[in-house]
């Protein structure tokens, strides 16, 4: 039998590049009508600016808000489900708080080396925590899209009134990772063509 | 059947809006729909009809105790407090139309003698600000039924003395909170909130709760409303 060649092993599955842009498109389509949706009625001293937000008056960014809630919901359920059924998960564990202590002291000293389709302690953590604002996001906003219909959502966010402060909230963390992911990819520029292409580890 | 162009000049608007900030779209012909325009009134029919399917005539939206009413009350329409429309208490007649058996109109007296419920209930505007208030009236669905309205409709449309319009799915009219409402905070109601007669649906977002108004009626044919012609959700329930 002829030697088989070792295939090198894809850094980034398909499913996983898909859902990845998908959602990229999502957040920004979600962020950005949102902020023209806060600046309707602010919860804090600051509005955002309308040259950054999506929509021109309200019920523009009402409407895309609530197409593309559509997509940040099935396209987060495809992930789940791709994530679980495939092992995606298992690379996000284990995780301790001192490995992660260790790895952001070294990230900090740029002592961190990057490691091609391994997460570190720090990365992990991000992922796991943008995820879980991922989660509380859909959460909170279908609690103040549907408060009656959807109670038990608006009670699980502490009522309506703290939904929207809850649904800020996971904003705030989605857009701050936004903003750490986009600055780590412009220092490690290496890491973006395999998101695209889906890259091959090296041998 | 739901009228095809009734958000085209809207969401025309809108999508102008949402194009500034997305680069490659054109906006520059009226006559031709653009699909930006198409998308948004698309997902907004879908989500009408997911509305719709979620909606559970036996849930009811949450109730409050009378201390935790909001005082002062907040005034809100398209135009400012000194511009709403004031209507003759004496000479009001609630005209009906459209699918209903009985459509004699409706005196101020002959209403407040039908049987009365008062609920506290949160107002939540689609800008995101809500308050609470105490309203006191006629259960639609009751009126409904004793006008001899045909329930089997798709909706209860109402205009208003000040030109705005408005309409609802049967099933929230018929809902057991959606009243038309006499009282607000235990009095009459005073020509900024809605004087004589309006409509108080907690199971919706404030603009579907049109005040001072003059018509009802009971139709199939979609009869949209002053801020969702201009691209708000139709449905906009909570």
């Amino acid at each position: 039998m002829a030697e088989k060649k070792p295939r090198r092993r894809v850094i980034h599955p398909w499913p996983l590049r898909l859902t990845h842009w998908l959602n990229a498109l999502a957040i920004v389509m979600m962020i950005g009508s949102g902020w023209q949706i806060y600046d309707a009625s602010p919860l804090f001293a600051f509005t955002f600016p309308p040259l950054i937000t999506i929509g021109q008056w309200l019920g523009a960014a009402i409407a895309w808000h609530l197409a593309f809630m559509w997509l940040l919901v099935f396209n987060g359920l495809v992930y789940f489900i791709w994530s679980a059924a495939s092992g995606h998960f298992a690379k996000f564990f284990p995780l301790s708080p001192r490995a992660v202590w260790r790895d952001f002291t070294a990230a900090l000293t740029f002592k961190l080396p990057h490691q091609t389709g391994v997460y570190n302690a720090v990365q992990k953590l991000l992922y796991l925590g943008v995820l879980f604002a991922g989660v509380v996001i859909v959460i909170s906003g279908l609690a103040i899209w549907k408060p009656v219909q959807l109670w038990f959502f608006c009670d699980l966010c502490g009522g309506y009134v703290a939904a929207r402060y809850v649904h800020f909230f996971a904003m705030a963390a989605i857009a701050g990772f936004f903003a750490v992911h986009l600055l780590l990819v412009a220092m490690v520029p290496k890491v973006l063509p395999p998101m695209i292409t889906g890259g091959r580890m090296e041998p | 059947m739901k009228n095809i162009n009734r958000r085209s000049m809207l969401f025309r608007a809108m999508a102008l809006g949402a194009v500034s900030t997305l680069p490659g779209c054109d906006y520059e012909d009226p006559a031709h729909p653009d699909i930006a325009d198409k998308f948004l009134h698309a997902m907004s029919a879908w989500n009408d009809r997911v509305q719709e399917a979620l909606f559970d005539p036996h849930t009811l939206a949450p109730t409050f105790r009378a201390e935790q009413i909001t005082n002062p009350p907040r005034f809100n329409a398209f135009y400012d407090i000194s511009q709403a429309p004031v209507v003759d208490p004496a000479t009001y007649r609630l005209e009906l139309g459209g699918q209903i058996q009985d459509k004699s109109p409706w005196t101020l007296a002959a209403l407040n003698a039908l049987a009365q419920t008062s609920q506290i209930t949160r107002l939540t505007c689609v800008e995101g600000w809500r308050v609470i208030g105490e309203w006191e009236g006629v259960p639609l669905g009751d009126f409904l039924r004793r006008i001899g309205a045909d329930t089997t409709c798709r909706y209860v449309s109402f205009k208003c003395a000040d030109g705005y319009y408005s309409s609802i799915d049967m099933p929230s009219a018929l809902h057991p909170q959606t009243i038309l409402a006499l009282k607000f905070l235990g009095a009459p109601l005073t020509p900024p909130f809605g004087a004589p007669v309006r409509l108080r649906i907690p199971t919706k977002l404030g603009f579907k709760n049109p005040k001072s108004i003059m018509q009802l009626a009971v139709t199939n044919i979609y009869p949209g409303g002053y801020w969702e012609d201009q691209g708000y959700n139709w449905f906009s329930g909570s």
